[in-house]
């Protein structure tokens, strides 16, 4: 717990340490959001595709989803099939894969974001134990780049960007798939 | 000055004199091929990621400038940060230094009654020396993150900011997971020993109860959390234990939502070389039934804030670029810096947070070439800043000598002239000699320039 004091004597050191009074304005000059108009399909499914995720243009979502045995987040539609029951950890750890929607996604990055508070995109876990992930992407839900991303978003939702399967670079920098997050990223592009 | 007085960190920001260390790294040849090789790779991919952004300056500048509202109006942030956090929930604690710190999580966590914790890779729990104090609590806690895994089998220290493994190969880190996991079939592909972390921490994620992460961003309007991500480990710990524990810097806080917009532009393209990381979580207060606690720490930020000329170290959003394209960090790795903080951040933010006088050769671990300042994401000057910090070092004494000696002979034009005069007796000592101890210490690494024939006072007499 905090010792008695100990807020106010870091408060009283920040304000002594500021007695020269600094200020700083802040120019926005980069490619504000609004500004580039809608996010490039074939742009978003290349940079997927450069970090190695599956993508799949479709018209038709549920026959590329087909019947795989899969869970699904409870609020996706119905005609995405699925198994909607609550699933523990543990049993979340021995499905094959969960199917989801998205909130947003960046052409510019490949990057795909999902609202938790949404029960089209479910809990945390739902996303992260299983190990593939299929996401359905509405095209017009593609925007250009990551400030159109943050201004369609609301800061106080859960939230998780994913960019690509789980990856590290940590053995001598060289990138490789697959650690502890989801191995495969099933991006399904929605066109109809 | 306004630093005097003010208090310093503590925790682990000291090691050797950086001369010392810095010799011993580089008799290790494997160490350099190591370095050498990783940076290399992170280079390219860096300034080809930057490149695809027509307008990374812009960034760039919105970035620095973003901070430095931060550190203008810290407290307003701060106390902004706390209400919206408290609001939603959480419990929020202050900690002067690393020993208040490692006391608030120590408690925290045996109050939970749990002997284990996962950790999120964080800077700010390695810089207080929380593993240890856990230890002495008899918690044990477990890194997460594939290179502090390696770091933490192998009994060694990180090195690096991002890749804490970095001064290791593969063959070497197929050795450190055979022997750490029992495993036996092996190989060095990094594929199967990135399936061999998987494997072994699978059962922790599942399984234990807290968690211990830092953050990289504090949003003040929303009192959101945000960890940037590779592996999905950072996912795993700040999801699936009842209790989480985050460990925050106070100048890890960015004013709104919206900032986000600039830094996750900035911190992967600078960090990994990528357009983006694989995961970034975002969370505000408890989140699906977790206990939260976020501890807010000092360990001599303040102390660094109260510096004009120092302060914008504290800008820092530890993406280690400028460990990638140092040529010193290249060649002598990050035990050498001995402080939690290598390279070139490192010597200007250590000396910083400890005081210049339990860091003094830190500022002088560098060749001063700016390529720090070139790529660094939010335009900390790193080079001026180790300038300035050289000028409030502690002498050697034979330097001081010779700058009073100095400043005797010029301060009078007819010694001055003399004495330039004498200087050409110099060119009997030869050429590349050898000055004596003390001074051999400066020749050991330059040449002597030889004194001129004839000096510039006598040649503008003749004319």
């Amino acid at each position: 717990m905090t010792e008695p004091g100990a807020r106010a004597a870091i408060l009283a050191r920040v304000r002594s340490a500021l007695r020269d009074r600094p200020s700083a304005t802040v120019a926005r000059d980069y490619r504000r959001a609004g500004t580039r108009g809608r996010g490039d399909l074939d742009r978003f499914a290349e940079m997927l595709r450069d970090y190695r995720a599956l993508v799949r243009i479709t018209d038709d979502v549920p026959a590329a989803i087909g019947d795989r045995g899969f869970i699904a987040a409870p609020g996706c539609p119905p005609e995405w099939g699925g198994d909607r029951r609550q699933h523990t950890v543990a049993e979340l750890d021995r499905v094959d894969g969960v199917i989801t929607a998205c909130a947003v996604a960046i052409a510019d990055t490949g990057t795909i974001v999902l609202d938790h508070d949404a029960p089209d995109q479910g809990a945390r876990a739902l996303t992260l134990v299983p190990d593939h992930h299929i996401v359905v992407v509405r095209a017009d839900q593609i925007v250009p780049g990551v400030p159109d991303a943050v201004a369609a978003l609301a800061g106080v939702r859960t939230q998780t960007w994913i960019s690509g399967p789980s990856a590290t670079s940590d053995i001598e920098l060289e990138r490789v798939e697959g650690v502890h997050g989801p191995r495969t990223l099933e991006v399904i592009i929605d066109i109809r | 000055m306004t630093f005097i007085g003010m208090p310093r960190g503590t925790g682990n920001l000291t090691g050797a004199p950086f001369p010392e260390a810095a010799s011993e790294a580089l008799d290790n040849a494997q160490l350099r091929r190591n370095l050498a090789k990783a940076t290399g790779t992170i280079r390219a991919k860096r300034a080809a990621v930057v490149d695809e952004l027509p307008d990374w300056a812009a960034l760039r500048a919105a970035g620095a400038a973003i901070k430095d509202d931060v550190l203008a109006n810290l407290d307003t942030y701060l106390l902004r940060f706390e209400a919206a956090l408290t609001e939603r929930g959480s419990t929020v604690h202050w900690a002067r230094d690393a020993e208040e710190a490692t006391r608030i999580v120590t408690e925290l966590v045996t109050a939970t009654g749990a002997r284990e914790v996962i950790k999120v890779k964080s800077m700010a729990t390695a810089e207080i020396g929380l593993n240890e104090a856990l230890a002495a609590a008899g918690v044990a806690a477990v890194e997460t993150d594939l290179a502090e895994l390696i770091v933490q089998l192998g009994h060694d220290r990180p090195s690096h900011i991002l890749v804490p493994a970095i001064h290791r190969n593969r063959a070497e880190i197929r050795e450190i997971f055979a022997e750490g996991m029992g495993a036996t079939d092996l190989t060095d592909d990094p594929r199967v020993l990135a399936e061999a972390a998987r494997a072994h921490l699978r059962r922790k994620f599942l399984t234990v109860d807290v968690a211990v992460s830092g953050a990289n961003f504090a949003i003040a309007e929303t009192g959101g959390l945000v960890v940037v991500e590779s592996e999905g480990n950072g996912r795993m710990c700040l999801t699936l234990p009842r209790t989480l524990i985050s460990v925050v810097g106070i100048e890890k806080i960015i004013p709104a939502w919206q900032d986000l917009e600039v830094f996750l532009q900035l911190l992967p393209r600078s960090s990994t070389g990528e357009r983006m990381n694989p995961y970034t979580s975002v969370w505000t207060g408890p989140t699906e039934g977790q206990t939260s606690h976020v501890v807010l720490v000092d360990n001599g930020r303040t102390a660094t804030l109260a510096d004009p000329d120092g302060r914008a170290a504290l800008r820092c959003i530890r993406c280690s670029a400028c460990l990638n394209s140092c040529p010193v960090y290249e060649r002598t790795g990050g035990h050498a810096y001995g402080s939690t903080y290598p390279g070139p951040i490192g010597a200007v933010l250590s000396p910083q947070l400890t005081g210049i006088d339990r860091n003094p050769t830190l500022p002088y671990a560098s060749s001063l070439c700016g390529v720090c300042y070139d790529v660094c994401p939010v335009a900390i000057d790193i080079p001026s800043m180790l300038v300035h910090l050289r000028g409030r070092a502690p002498k050697p004494r034979a330097e001081a000598a010779a700058m009073r000696a100095a400043a005797w002979a010029m301060s009078d034009h007819r010694r001055w002239r003399r004495l330039l005069r004498a200087g050409r007796l110099g060119r009997a000592l030869g050429r590349r000699p050898m000055l004596p101890p003390p001074l051999s210490a400066w020749t050991r690494a330059r040449d002597l320039p030889e004194p001129p024939r004839q000096t510039f006072r006598d040649w503008w007499d003749t004319r």
